[in-house]
């Protein structure tokens, strides 16, 4: 072992390294949360759109904020620590010393990390239950806004590779473009024809994952006339990168005049369709065959 | 090499007939036209969806289940058990062989296998490398150009599933193979021919997914979601044998280690002086038996969907998505951890070796490495908070998975601590390490967005999911594999690597791996979908940013690939016993290890991270101690 180094430690040190990173550690944190919150904050999406937008990037504001203590800490601890205790060139390399343990320490960390990861889980909780933030919440959502007993009724339709909007308050309405009034809340009923896919409305702040047979139930509070891009984010096949349109939110006399040309658009298909439930139809046909299905026995 | 002198050599002719590599290509391709034509023969048709071809699935998998027994044959695994039979006695002859030929082989010895898996993964990682590059190609432009979207979509699932698959076994493969059994003081593994089985049957699956080209590839990623597998091209059953068999190898290599680490452990040998290497391939192991069997379960289901018209996955006719995507979880989640733990423990292993401190809260770093392997079995459910799957569920998953951070909190704890105070000296090993405390930590930090429901709504799906999963596996599996290499492969291979190589390797490699992910945080915040090679405008700069640090990343690890080569083919610097001064039993054998490991089992007295605590530890054998069993 003509490479094993001697057993001496290092000279003693007095120093308290430890207060020096906490200091320097604090006063960071302190200078760097407020800067974060407020320049970065208002940056981050997926923007104020919506209630559910609105409510997403509040989530995130929070969450950026929490983290930059912890990356202050860990920058700290690390330059200084790897700055004050790297063996210097030319310099013996001895062994340090022999600490094992620190129960205190121990605690300490344990008792923070979990008070942080309950705020964390509590936090998101609370944001979930609100107005359940835009995220599909499957047949029987729990987490509601404030009218959704009044909910504007939108049954979107994902099929190999494209979106159908179903608009079951509009006479069973169905059209590839999505308009949405104003100031309403919207309850979205996502379902798929064939594979998995995900409707992904960024700028509303709502995702909804399309499972054949499943009507998964996403709300949103829109606010004021805005457009949005909708895209598919889950793969779902050959043309899922071009699976996307844009989408409107408009006020309540736009909404009526694109209604009514809609309606006249597909008059002469309305027949085909599934029935409204005024008229005695399911009010969301979940699947159906678009061909003879060879697979499905 | 202590070992005894090697037989006369026989001519070359003589040396390629009988059981190894060559053989087994021949057998394999025979027994993969066997069931080819097999089962054509027996009239099986072809499912395709739009028309008829010449091939159908069930050809499919009879030509790869023909071909990788055919394999296996020709390696000589059967040659065991048929001698049983026939009344020989039960001998390790395997383990006997010379030379190099012993690398293309059925070879049962422990160090043998680790260095086959070395070399037979890191072949795999760089093919998956090499399609992440095409990929990136594809991203410099936001319309799809490059290649036909079939083609895109086949290169995104073989990436994934090339990393996710081979790389599984990344760290467990060629370190715990060699190094376990040498830590705990033993001279071989429990099961020696299934040691060598795992590693057989992973390049036989790294064979059949890169075959998947011949067919069409596959449209899925690496989560094959059902029905999208189901109508599917042929290519997917590729997909499916590969990953079922990876199950296979994977359930094997883990219930190997387990048996070896339990019951194999040499006198004085105490949990709480077991190195803490050792207690993450436990727990990973742990992981890899429970869950490997899931993910095989899960791909048969998909299987029989596709060959034998069940309907799992159908739901038109009574099946369910959900199943697939549940299953396919249950496996999903702890398989990340089976990536991450290895890392966790290896960063422990090392830290303190190059601070010359003791590791600091031993038993704290093994209730994390425990702590995440327990964890990581409630918290599969977050993968899918925006499908509407058991809605009223998401706050539980959304605490499940935050409490991981405690236990992932406890190795950063310890690993910080060793630190402190130590006498740190930036070796290219070390230096990998600390790159693991920076890319862990964003890792860290981006997976809390997306633990929480409320935000994983917006990233869910994006760039930002994938940047954040690359930065916990590449930056913390993949960069802790690399600090293995360049700590334990002088060791190994007894013959050093090129330092002032290796520290360009690393600092290309930190840098261009923030430059390639950092970016795509961004990216998938602001909107772009993963799996798309269609992006927004807005969106290019970023995507050419990090294409070019990409091809940049790509670029280091050739620096890295040209110095293996160089050091280990040409230059061949003997390498010293211990040239890390480490107290670790492993560096206390000449290098490279001879055959048998130990003359006698050693008796251990203390854990080796006795830094500053007097001398090292000699682990002499005292005499009369027995000589312990082959």
């Amino acid at each position: 072992m003509a490479s094993e180094p001697s057993a001496a430690t290092s000279p003693s040190d007095s120093t308290n390294h430890g207060l020096r990173v906490v200091v320097v550690w604090l006063v960071l944190s302190a200078i760097a949360t407020p800067l974060v919150a407020i320049y970065v904050g208002p940056l981050i999406p997926p923007g104020n759109a919506t209630v559910q937008g609105q409510g997403q990037t509040f989530d995130n504001q929070v969450m950026t904020a929490f983290v930059t203590p912890i990356l202050c800490l860990l920058a700290v601890f690390f330059a200084y620590g790897l700055i004050q205790f790297h063996v210097r060139r030319n310099e013996a390399i001895l062994d340090g010393p022999p600490i094992r343990n620190d129960s205190q320490i121990q605690l300490l960390w344990i008792v923070i990390t979990t008070v942080m990861v309950l705020f964390l889980a509590g936090f998101g909780t609370y944001e979930l239950l609100q107005d359940g933030s835009g995220g599909g919440q499957g047949p029987n959502p729990i987490a509601l806004p404030a009218h959704h007993q009044d909910a504007f009724q939108v049954q979107v339709i994902a099929q190999q590779w494209q979106f159908t909007y179903r608009y079951p308050s509009l006479g069973g309405l169905e059209s590839n473009q999505l308009y949405l009034p104003a100031n309403t809340t919207v309850a979205l009923h996502v379902t798929s024809l064939d594979a998995i896919h995900s409707f992904w409305a960024y700028e509303l702040g709502v995702k909804a994952d399309a499972n054949p047979g499943v009507d998964n139930v996403a709300y949103v509070e829109t606010k004021g006339p805005t457009t949005f891009h909708v895209r598919c984010a889950e793969l779902c096949g050959l043309w899922h990168p071009y699976m996307f349109n844009n989408g409107r939110v408009v006020d309540s006399a736009q909404f009526q005049a694109w209604a009514s040309q809609q309606q006249r658009v597909y008059a002469s298909i309305k027949p085909f369709m599934n029935k409204p439930e005024s008229e005695g139809g399911a009010p969301y046909a979940k699947t159906y065959f678009p061909e003879p299905d060879r697979r499905a026995g | 090499m202590t070992e005894a002198a090697a037989p006369p050599p026989r001519p070359l002719w003589r040396r390629l007939l009988g059981f190894n590599l060559l053989t087994a290509v021949l057998l394999g391709i025979g027994g993969w036209y066997l069931g080819w034509f097999g089962a054509h023969a027996i009239g099986a048709e072809s499912l395709e969806y739009f028309e008829d071809t010449d091939y159908n699935e069930l050809s499919v998998y009879l030509a790869y289940l023909g071909g990788v027994i055919g394999f296996l044959v020709g390696l000589g695994f059967l040659n065991y058990p048929i001698a049983r039979l026939r009344g020989y006695p039960p001998s390790l002859r395997e383990k006997e062989t010379h030379g190099w030929t012993r690398y293309f082989s059925l070879c049962t010895d422990h160090k043998v296998v680790g260095i086959q898996y070395l070399w037979g993964i890191g072949l795999f990682f760089f093919i998956g490398g090499l399609n992440a590059m095409l990929i990136r190609t594809e991203q410099l432009s936001p319309h799809s150009q490059s290649f036909p979207m079939g083609t895109y979509l086949t290169l995104v699932g073989m990436h994934g599933t090339m990393m996710m698959g081979m790389m599984t076994s990344g760290i467990l493969g060629p370190f715990a193979n060699y190094l376990v059994p040498i830590m705990i003081g033993a001279r071989r593994m429990a099961f020696p021919r299934i040691e060598a089985l795992t590693f057989w049957l992973l390049m036989a699956a790294g064979a059949i997914l890169t075959t998947t080209i011949f067919f069409g590839g596959f449209p899925t990623g690496w989560t094959g979601y059902a029905p999208l597998q189901t109508q599917a091209n042929p290519g997917m059953d590729n997909y499916i044998l590969f990953f079922a068999l990876v199950g296979v190898s994977m359930t094997l290599l883990g219930l190997n280690m387990i048996a070896t680490i339990l019951t194999m452990r040499a006198p004085g040998l105490t949990w709480t002086r077991l190195p803490i290497f050792v207690w993450g391939v436990l727990s990973t192991a742990v992981l890899m038996v429970l869950a490997a069997p899931v993910l095989i379960a899960v791909l048969s289901m998909g299987a029989l969907d596709r060959t034998a018209q069940t309907s799992f996955f159908n739901a038109a006719a009574g099946g369910s998505s959900y199943l697939y995507q549940n299953l396919f979880w249950v496996f999903g989640h702890p398989e990340v951890y089976i990536l991450a733990l290895p890392g966790f423990a290896i960063v422990l292993e090392l830290l303190p070796v190059f601070a010359r401190k003791p590791l600091w809260g031993y038993r704290l770093a093994v209730a994390g490495l425990l702590g995440v392997s327990l964890l990581s079995w409630f918290v599969w459910q977050h993968h899918l908070f925006v499908s509407g799957m058991n809605g009223d569920l998401r706050p539980f998953y959304m605490l499940s998975t935050e409490l991981i951070s405690i236990p992932t909190g406890f190795t950063f704890l310890c690993g910080m601590m060793t630190l402190w105070r130590g006498r740190i000296s930036f070796t290219v090993p070390m230096l990998f390490c600390l790159a693991w405390f920076f890319n862990f930590l964003i890792g860290g930090l981006s997976g809390v967005f997306l633990s929480d429901t409320p935000s994983d709504v917006t990233t869910h799906g994006s760039f930002f999911s994938m940047a954040h999963f690359h930065y916990t596996i590449m930056g913390g599996l993949v960069f802790t594999f690399f600090a293995a290499i360049y700590y334990w492969v002088p060791k190994m291979t007894g013959w050093e690597l090129h330092e002032g190589l290796a520290k360009i390797h690393f600092w290309t490699m930190f840098i261009f791996f923030n430059s390639t992910f950092a970016p795509l945080l961004a990216a998938g915040f602001l909107g772009q979908a993963r799996r798309a090679p269609v992006y927004t405008g807005n969106l290019k700069f970023l995507n050419d940013w990090v294409s070019i640090s990409a091809f940049l990343l790509g670029i280091s690890m050739l620096i890295f690939l040209f110095n293996l080569v160089w050091s280990l083919a040409f230059v061949k610097q003997p390498a010293e016993a211990n040239p890390w001064g480490s107290r670790s039993i492993e560096f206390q054998l000449p290098s490279p290890v001879p055959v048998h490991n130990f003359d006698r089992i050693p008796v251990f007295s203390n854990d080796p991270y006795g830094y500053g605590e007097g001398p090292a530890p000699s682990y002499v054998v005292p005499a009369g101690a027995p000589a312990g069993r082959e």
